[in-house]
């Protein structure tokens, strides 16, 4: 059984690889044209469901919004602290498990952030950065039901932090019990519906002016999606120059 | 004597008008300057909607690089683009920046804006950095300047980077998969800039 496990996982990763080497050499998208209809399947739902809910959720107290976003930044903590030491950045793992450790006791189950108070850094991590970290690239981009936007890197990455990383989704997801703790996938499904509505109610204006703005939104969303993954790997503030020979 | 006190007065009116919108040539306080004065002119509930448009498309024009801007956006394809065809699609986005922009700084103009500090990279650019600071229904929001300064007296605005994304990059990227999709055909994207301006 392990064994299968492990033959699995080897193969996505060659898997991923040959894709990848497809993909960035030609610069292209494996699937647009499907992407592209998910991608409007999505905004649908974001249209019909996420959106609504987040607006309502925006007009709750400012204390209930700012308990949900720090519950579950909280428990995203768990995902960040092996990929930080899969990358070998033993501080900034310290400052996430002293974050956990904090916030969880003293901050009430993570409702509250007295680690931040006390400066220590929470930076969210996950294993499509940490393989990007390595230098694998990001490979074919495509679109996900509900999910988004990813690419092979990055989708692969979830299914194997999923599956073997986050210890929050082995309790929940795969129902494994921890040290007395046990879950369900319910409770996996609601922190990631709290923290979707979450970033949805903050980023509200963003999305509004975006879609307004945009005179192809699909490839705009995607733009941002590979900047933003460009940035969290390289840990980096994204004011790279790539002017070129316009200043000449 | 009266006649001299009137030309007085429209003399001080008239230079109050024509530098009323001239800004330091320091990449940062430019920065301060320009986006205060927006908030406050975008803000004024006394002004019309068509007077803070025009208020917006003056200072754009007079400090945003859009000739540049036009030029990255469309990526390689600028150096094999006929002229005259060139010079269409740079009209073209230059309508379309100023209405998306006059968008975006109405859709952020009600939020408290703040300098952080600024950065010289090189003789060329400054990246100024800023924040929206939070409100009720936004968290901060972190926006860094590209400043072109090679005119060290007249610093142009090139790039927004808006919590680490470039809005140019984003706009180069999505007229690149225009291009791409419509066999790097320019006139294409040039109608649906049109498309857009008439919208």
């Amino acid at each position: 059984m392990r064994f299968k496990k492990i033959y699995s996982i080897t193969c996505s990763i060659l898997l991923m690889l040959s894709v990848n080497a497809y993909a960035e050499t030609n610069n292209k998208e494996c699937f647009e044209k499907v992407s592209r209809g998910i991608f409007k399947f999505n905004q649908g739902f974001d249209k019909v469901i996420l959106k609504p809910v987040a607006k309502g959720y925006n007009k709750l107290p400012e204390p209930i919004r700012n308990g949900t976003s720090n519950f579950t930044s909280n428990i995203a903590t768990l995902l960040s602290i092996p990929n930080h030491l899969l990358q070998g950045e033993i501080r900034l793992a310290g400052h996430a498990s002293g974050s956990f450790l904090i916030n969880t006791t003293v901050g009430v189950l993570g409702l509250g952030n007295p680690a931040g108070l006390m400066g220590l850094e929470n930076q969210k991590e996950d294993l499509g950065q940490t393989l990007g970290t390595y230098g694998v690239p990001g490979g074919c981009y495509f679109v996900l039901p509900i999910l988004g936007p990813t690419n092979v890197r990055d989708s692969v990455g979830m299914v194997i932090d999923n599956n073997y990383l986050d210890p929050f989704a082995r309790v929940t997801w795969h129902e494994k019990e921890i040290k007395n703790i046990s879950g369900t996938k319910i409770d996996y499904l609601g922190v990631k519906a709290a923290s979707a509505v979450d970033f949805r109610g903050d980023n509200m204006t963003n999305f509004e002016s975006l879609e307004k703005n945009s005179i192809d939104l699909y490839a705009a969303t995607k733009s941002l999606y590979l900047q933003n993954r460009k940035n969290k790997i390289n840990n980096s503030s994204g004011d790279e120059d790539d002017w070129g020979n316009l200043d000449n | 004597m009266k006649k001299l006190s009137l030309i007085l007065v429209s003399f001080f009116l008239v230079l109050k008008i024509a530098y009323a919108n001239t800004y330091s040539s320091d990449p940062q306080i430019f920065i301060k300057e320009l986006v205060n004065d927006a908030i406050s002119k975008l803000s004024d509930k006394n002004l019309t909607e068509d007077e803070k448009k025009n208020f917006v498309e003056k200072i754009a024009i007079e400090n945003v690089d859009i000739n540049a801007l036009s030029l990255y956006t469309l990526g390689e394809l600028r150096k094999t683009t006929d002229k005259n065809i060139l010079e269409k699609y740079q009209e073209a986005f230059k309508n379309y920046f100023l209405k998306s922009l006059t968008s975006r700084l109405t859709d952020y103009s009600s939020n408290k804006f703040e300098i952080i500090n600024a950065e010289k990279k090189s003789s060329n650019y400054t990246i100024v950095r800023s924040k929206i600071v939070s409100s009720d229904n936004q968290p901060e929001i972190k926006i860094d300047w590209r400043v072109y300064t090679k005119n060290p007296e007249k610093p142009l605005i090139r790039d927004l980077i808006v919590e680490g994304l470039s809005l140019a990059r984003t706009q180069k990227e999505e007229f690149s998969s225009i291009l791409n999709s419509n066999n790097n055909d320019i006139n294409f994207l040039i109608s649906k800039l049109e498309e857009f301006i008439n919208s």
